[in-house]
């Protein structure tokens, strides 16, 4: 609740770990059974007609359409890039995703096969996805990055850290990653599910915020639960509230499991009605994703021609 | 930047099969009045006539009473538990089945939204039948007596907010309990109970276990009074309430009463507050405020009071009013004029009285009864919308500073329903559990029901429970305890 940090000078709530602490156990806390509660009661909103086309349009463009395995290559990246910058070749009105997500790298790849397109080159850093590494070794791999030429660095938090209560270490961490960033975007992957509560997920929220994130992030994908929807209600929140204390605006990137076009749809009207339209934008909202990008083109055909295409008429990447 | 606005998203009428003209359900079939007349039941959101329903004399009372007397005595009565179970069982299970005709039944009768009648309503309803099945054949082991005994025929009158939640209330725990039942559904609100007399016949109830008489005032007060009854069930106003009590004094029938209420939602600064401000509105915004247990007063922390109530603005603001079947919308229509004039003189007297009101930016349509969600500040307990049930959308907020000063004004009312409390910290859950006058007492939630939990009141707000084991002994009689009869 913005009263609780509101007058309240973010800049002196960091300088020590009490005062961190505190202010951090002083936010109000989450109750789990009110939080799914609401986020199921948002997911029955029922999108249809041309409510259903413009939120699939938005979706679309808010992909952060992502390869994170040890076997991509150049190739693969290249013909990742080639989906990105138009998703569907037969349809020059879909608009083109928010951006590609790869390794460090891979970055150089990304961003030739980018060039002259709106859309981003993100790359993941800070020795995703567990983090485990020495500052040094997490701050050179975001060097590589942003020296590659990577728009937005995804880096992820000290977990390991933050459970043990360590939250300065954590903040520390954001900010000279943040630093180390220079003009890039930096999201910070909470990695939720293995935060596991509510409150841990605001605290992280805020942890981040503070230490500068230009994004908060649920997930690295690579642990399960990644994103839900209470998750990603309770970091909505959040974000909302610091703008309320602090004026400036953090998005959210949710990412993890999301395949199907209700269920972007469902975060899209989760954003709506928690943080509010100003958060329906690709700078304050992303949805890191590979397989859902051909769902929705799918549902688009569908609405548009009221009949399914096959899945042989969108190219697999 | 473009706005996400939802489209219109009506679920279909096509299911419900609305007759132009209802008779009363006794003895197992619809049959026209003998001494009654015809009345019209309209949609509030449209004020569109949906039906002609029959109106039940004191002949017809006379008829369905009999009809419920001999059931009682030749079939129900007699049948082991065992049997009665599998009765509800199927009404339970054909509940579930027509679940979607029942719900757009309810929402076009009543007004409110299809979200909560396909969501709350009928699932509800359903679980009470499935839960007091379990019980019909286990009576013996309830903890009241070795072999407890059904009352007889059972009179039951039910208000307008619940219309088939408030049925299932009424019939599953006194079918239960081997009663036999004459139900009263409100004037303005009978059709899903009409639509459950079909379904007591597709589930092949025998005739007369359940007799449903439509009707005004005036047929529930022949019911009540009716002298073959030998208990009478009501849920409804605190006035009315009053009035049956004082008609059953010295008659030996036995009475439950579930009342009004003016439930205080209690918050303290260290409650979950974004969860708290979700309880708030689903405390006075469910149902349009048309709940008996509804928070209606909402008593904060002054340290915190400023930005909750600036919270619950901007929750308000997301509020989506509107044609009760579209399957977004949150606020439906006020059940009738009369409701609604009550309401607006309410709101106004807070005005008048020194209140702030505010509502958020939200146009009413043209046709139907419709009245905003309102907030009051600057409430003090001294004012009508402190003190009065307004059943409406209506919010009155309070403050306090200490425990002891919300338990006292969470305390200063006739009435005694319910109350919820805010805080994560669980000593101070029960310290004001123990402490707040009234029958349900929420933690960290409002307005949750289970038919495991007993339901009822204090004081004003009636007495008798309603649900859970506490609920079937207001059905049964050779009780041990203050209900041995």
């Amino acid at each position: 609740m913005p009263e609780r940090v509101g007058g309240m000078d973010l800049a002196d709530v960091a300088r020590s770990e009490i005062s961190l602490r505190r202010f951090l156990h002083g936010l109000p806390g989450v109750d789990q059974v009110g939080a799914d509660g609401r986020a199921a009661s948002l997911a029955t909103r029922s999108i249809k007609a041309g409510a259903k086309l413009w939120a699939i349009d938005t979706a679309i463009s808010m992909v952060d359409l992502t390869t994170l395995e040890g076997a991509d290559t150049p190739g693969k990246v290249r013909a990742l890039c080639g989906k990105a910058r138009r998703p569907s070749p037969e349809d020059p009105s879909v608009p083109p995703v928010a951006a590609v997500c790869v390794y460090p790298d891979l970055v150089p790849y990304a961003k030739t096969a980018l060039a002259g397109s709106s859309v981003k080159v993100a790359s993941v850093a800070t020795a995703f996805p567990s983090g485990r590494a020495s500052l040094p070794v997490k701050l050179a791999d975001v060097a590589d990055a942003v020296a590659a030429g990577a728009d937005e660095v995804d880096m992820v938090i000290d977990r390991g850290a933050f459970l043990a209560g360590r939250y300065g270490l954590v903040l520390e961490e954001v900010r000279a990653v943040k630093a180390a960033c220079g003009r890039a975007h930096l999201k910070v992957i909470l990695e939720t599910g293995e935060l596991v509560t509510y409150d841990n997920v605001r605290r992280a929220c805020w942890t981040a915020m503070i230490g500068g994130a230009d994004f908060v992030k649920t997930s690295t994908g690579k642990v399960n639960p990644a994103s839900t929807l209470p998750v990603a209600l309770v970091m909505l929140e959040a974000v909302r509230d610091f703008f309320d204390a602090s004026g400036r605006a953090v998005g959210v990137k949710v990412a993890g499991g999301i395949r199907a076009t209700k269920d972007a749809i469902r975060y899209l009207v989760l954003v709506n009605e928690v943080a509010g339209e100003a958060w329906l934008e690709p700078d304050r909202f992303r949805i890191g994703a590979s397989s859902l990008l051909n769902d929705l083109l799918m549902q688009r055909y569908k609405q548009q021609h009221g009949a399914y295409a096959g899945s042989q008429d969108f190219s697999i990447e | 930047m473009a706005r996400f606005t939802y489209a219109p998203a009506p679920e279909s009428r096509a299911v419900v099969d609305l007759k132009p003209s209802y008779g009363l359900f006794i003895d197992g079939e619809f049959v026209d009045p003998v001494d009654g007349d015809h009345f019209k039941t309209e949609n509030p959101s449209s004020q569109e006539v949906l039906a002609e329903v029959s109106s039940a004399g004191p002949a017809d009372v006379d008829r369905a009473v009999a009809a419920a007397r001999r059931a009682q005595e030749q079939v129900w009565g007699p049948m082991p538990g065992k049997e009665r179970a599998k009765y509800l069982f199927r009404v339970a299970r054909i509940l579930q089945e027509r679940s979607r005709e029942l719900a757009v039944l309810e929402t076009l009768d009543n007004g409110k939204p299809i979200r909560e009648s396909r969501d709350v309503d009928i699932p509800l309803a359903a679980a009470h039948f499935f839960y007091h099945a379990g019980w019909a054949d286990k009576l013996a082991y309830a903890g009241l007596g070795p072999d407890p005994r059904p009352l007889g025929v059972v009179g039951q009158v039910i208000p307008w907010n619940f219309p088939l939640l408030m049925a299932a209330w009424k019939l599953a725990p006194a079918l239960a309990t081997g009663n036999t039942c004459v139900l009263k559904p409100a004037e303005t609100t009978p059709l899903s109970a009409l639509l459950l007399a079909e379904i007591l016949q597709q589930a092949e109830l025998p005739p007369g276990v359940v007799n449903i008489i439509t009707g005004a005032g005036g047929t529930g007060a022949a019911l009540v009074a009716h002298a073959g009854i030998d208990k009478v069930a009501f849920t409804g106003s605190t006035e009315v309430g009053k009035q049956i009590q004082r008609i059953l004094a010295g008659t030996g029938k036995r009475l439950t009463l579930e009342l009004g209420g003016k439930a205080a939602n209690v918050v303290f600064d260290d409650a979950p507050l974004s969860q708290a401000v979700e309880g708030i509105v689903n405390g006075i915004f469910f149902n349009q405020g048309q709940v008996c247990c509804a928070g209606s007063r909402l008593l904060v922390q002054e340290s915190i009071a400023e930005g909750l109530v600036d919270a619950l603005k901007r929750r308000l603001e997301t509020l989506r009013l509107g044609d009760p079947l579209d399957k977004n919308t949150d606020i439906g229509a006020i059940n009738s004029m009369q409701q609604l004039d009550k309401i607006r003189q309410l709101a106004a007297s807070g005005e008048a009285e020194g209140a702030q009101r505010w509502s958020p930016a939200c146009s009413l349509p043209e046709r139907g009864y419709w009245f905003p969600p309102t907030l009051f500040t600057d409430v003090v307990p001294a004012q009508r919308i402190a003190r009065e049930e307004i059943f409406g959308p209506v919010l009155s907020v309070l403050t306090f500073r200490t425990p002891d000063e919300a338990i006292e004004k969470a305390n200063n009312t006739t009435y005694g329903l319910s109350a919820g409390v805010w805080t994560e910290k669980g000593s101070r859950i029960l310290h004001m559990a123990s402490r707040l006058r009234a029958g349900v007492v929420w933690a960290n939630t409002f307005n949750r029901f289970d038919p495991s939990s007993p339901f009822g009141g204090y004081r004003e707000s009636g007495f008798g429970r309603e649900g859970g084991r506490h609920g079937l002994a207001a059905y049964l009689k050779g009780t041990f305890g203050s209900d041995r009869a």
